[in-house]
């Protein structure tokens, strides 16, 4: 009988190892680009987090989740942050959700264009879906093995992480958004002659807003879970908080700092969850959500039936 | 009336290489042929047309016709194959993509059967958005667009959002949409088509009258032979990518031409289709006096008395002729007699039909311009072809 273990004769550890060693030597420069922009946002946004008291950060939460969601979204948030507080790991709640807003810039930044691009190309496509598809199937874990190598450890390359695993779903719900506008609607726009700047501002990207914002809330998930796992190679926050507490068997403390993360989980899924779900049919979420933020108002159809009553009651 | 539009040999097959299936169709292969050899679909087969300026000029066919492909080269949503377009004698095939824009942006403009307003905007902003993508200043542009929605009588409509609106409604800013451009072409595949029939009478009622001011040149795309009756000037009627009948409604619905086209002129109106001038005769002289002479239909029946401007005095009764003829002396005239202009359909030749009074055809003059006879017009709506001896069998 042949043994499973006798069929490993190839070093194939020692290959990659040496293979991603002379990769972290000769690509240093690019990575040290890719740390570079990672590194200062994430120190800025950590900075201004921290440096915000903490009643200001409850209030604004407040402010941002009325408007962008709804009142009783606002209150969740607002119960949770101080149940956070409460719990004692304000500092550190706010590490962890440095790393994600940082991560949501990143992602939108750069998984918004990509989707655009694979949404106008099938050939792109069909190179990006495989990616991603390897992308999201990989346990989150195993991404930390390349970032280790090749970024080594700490809060920055535990941000790189998170980027990296939050990204795809926010490529793949935007290529979708577009490529589900309405076919009509898309030749509506090139038959009165847009070109493929106009086509894509005035009618794809609007339309297919409330798919990239279903995108944004899984990337934001996403980002939340990977924000704890990347404690293992050394990233700050409420995910440090659950490793130390389960290294120094420290049941209370790990669990605090779990249901830390339950709370700041719970109140990001559903503010970015209420912008996704369309409030009036056909209005987009985003949009109506600026223009709430900016007039302090509900507009959308409410503002037309005020001004203009009369219009209703014309036959057709 | 000037041409506008005009295409000559047009061809589309959907596929990457449409070589091969070219070859096919000029050496007499037809759409199924292409479809059996290189599983290849062929949209148009080699068709011709001509748009005169001014024109409702209605496409007609069976669902998979080829009408939307025909409509949809027009502006190259679809890419023709081989053949030419001609706008204003430009052929519009070779252009490139910014020439082509500058064409769909000022000359072509589209109205769609699900009307692809955007959803997300008010509804004056689905006006504006032609002349947006043209560049058109804000200020000028909301200025033109509330001229157009009042043409289309949404004026009051501007700030809602298409959802709030009905069918027809949309379809109006659908409408308004294409105006606002000023483009003269205006393609409507379907545009009524997803109305109730309620409002989509009201529609093409809305359309004639727009159409009587503005006097476009429309290529109105329908599979519903009445609507294309009512609206057209011309019709083309395709059947496989190809045109069989191309003519006015009422020499279409007299002709047919074919098996296919006759299917769909069986159960047309006659009555309200054909007009007097298609019926009537040539008024035959059936007395001639010093005072003037009296006309009639070839056959016998009743007269007009004539003067020398050829302008009707009266009617004069058939046992009236026969006496004059008989004995020389001027028939004794009836002042009561019914005359009708010669676009008058003949179920409203029928309402002022009086037994015993000959029927006559006056141009704008009073001119007599010839005769109705009974028989001929019951042949016409009947659908039979007209009795020789002028007598009913
Ligand atoms: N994009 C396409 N790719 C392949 N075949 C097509 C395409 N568009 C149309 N066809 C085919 O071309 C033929 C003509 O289609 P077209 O849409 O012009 O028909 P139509 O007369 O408008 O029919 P309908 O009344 O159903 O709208 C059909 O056989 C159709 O299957
Ligand atoms: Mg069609």
């Amino acid at each position: 009988m042949i043994d499973a273990d006798s069929l490993a004769i190839f070093p194939i550890d020692q290959w990659i190892q040496d293979g991603v060693r002379w990769v972290a030597l000769n690509l240093r420069p690019l990575f040290l680009a890719i740390k570079w922009p990672v590194e200062n946002l994430l120190g800025f946004n950590d900075h201004i987090l921290h440096a915000t008291p903490f009643p200001v950060v409850v209030a604004l939460t407040l402010l941002l989740a009325w408007r962008l969601a709804s009142v009783g979204i606002a209150a969740f948030s607002a119960i949770s942050l101080i149940a956070i507080a409460m719990l004692g790991v304000w500092n550190e709640a706010m590490t962890t959700l440095s790393l994600i807003t940082t991560a949501i810039l990143f992602c939108a930044l750069i998984g918004v264009p990509i989707g655009i691009w694979c949404a106008r190309s099938d050939r792109v496509w069909s190179i990006v879906r495989p990616i991603l598809d390897i992308m999201q199937t990989t346990p989150t874990f195993v991404y930390l093995v390349p970032v280790v190598m090749l970024f080594g450890v700490g809060t920055v390359p535990g941000e790189v992480a998170v980027v990296t695993a939050a990204a795809p779903p926010l490529i793949r719900f935007t290529n979708l958004g577009i490529r589900m506008v309405e076919h009509e609607i898309v030749e509506a726009g090139l038959a009165f002659g847009a070109d493929r700047r106009q086509l894509l501002w005035e009618i794809q990207l609007p339309l297919a807003i409330p798919t990239i914002l279903g995108g944004l809330n899984q990337t934001v998930l996403t980002a939340m879970v990977m924000s704890v796992v990347v404690a293992m190679i050394g990233a700050e926050g409420l995910g440090l908080v659950v490793l130390q507490g389960l290294g120094r068997l420290d049941v209370g403390r790990a669990a605090v700092g779990g249901i830390a993360i339950v709370l700041l989980a719970m109140m990001l899924d559903r503010i970015t969850q209420k912008m996704a779900e369309p409030k009036s049919k056909g209005a987009s979420p985003l949009l109506e959500a600026v223009r709430h933020l900016l007039r302090g108002r509900t507009v959308g159809d409410r503002f037309t039936e005020e001004t203009i009553p009369a219009a209703a009651k014309q036959p057709v | 009336m000037t041409e506008r539009l005009k295409i000559e040999n047009l061809y589309k097959v959907f596929a990457k290489d449409p070589a091969r299936a070219l070859q096919i169709l000029a050496s007499g292969g037809d759409k199924n042929q292409v479809f059996e050899k290189l599983g290849q679909v062929v949209g148009l087969n080699g068709v011709s047309l001509s748009v005169p300026s001014g024109a409702m000029y209605m496409v007609m066919g069976l669902s998979g016709s080829g009408k939307s492909t025909l409509a949809r080269c027009i502006n190259r949503l679809n890419e023709p194959s081989a053949g030419r377009i001609l706008l204003d004698g430009q052929d519009i095939v070779p252009l490139d993509e910014a020439a082509l824009r500058h064409v769909r942006r000022t000359r072509i403009s589209m109205v769609f059967q699900h009307f692809a307003l955007l959803p997300n905007k008010r509804v004056i902003e689905n006006v504006e958005f032609g002349l947006k993508l043209r560049g058109v200043s804000a200020p000028e542009r909301r200025r033109r667009a509330e001229e157009v929605l009042s043409v289309v009588g949404l004026a009051r409509w501007a700030y809602h959002r298409p959802h709030e609106l009905s069918g027809g409604m949309r379809q109006r800013v659908g409408l308004a949409r294409a105006l606002a451009t000023d483009a003269d072409i205006l393609i409507m595949d379907e545009a009524f088509s997803a109305l109730d029939p309620l409002i989509r009478t009201e529609m093409q009622d809305e359309l004639l009258r727009l159409q009587s001011t503005l006097n476009k040149t429309v290529l109105f795309i329908t599979h519903d032979f009445q609507e294309a009756l009512k609206l057209g000037t011309r019709i083309a009627i395709m059947s496989e990518g190809r045109l069989v009948r191309e003519g006015t409604p009422q020499s279409i619905v007299l002709e047919p031409g074919s098996e296919y086209v006759a299917a769909f002129t069986r159960e047309v109106d006659r009555a309200r289709l054909f007009d007097a001038r298609s019926v009537m005769s040539e008024p035959a002289t059936l007395w001639r006096g010093k005072d003037g002479i009296v006309v009639g239909e070839a056959a016998g029946g009743p007269g007009f008395l004539l003067d020398g401007q050829e302008r009707v005095m009266g009617s004069v009764s058939d046992a009236q002729i026969v006496h004059a003829r008989q004995t020389g002396e001027a028939p004794a005239l009836e002042p009561e007699h019914v005359c009708v202009a010669g676009s008058t359909k003949l179920v409203d030749v029928a309402r002022h039909y009086r037994p015993g009074l000959p029927i006559g055809v006056v141009d704008e003059g009073g001119k007599l311009v010839g005769v109705l006879g009974v028989a001929q017009m019951l042949a016409r709506i009947a659908n039979a072809p007209a009795p020789q001896d002028g007598s009913a069998p």
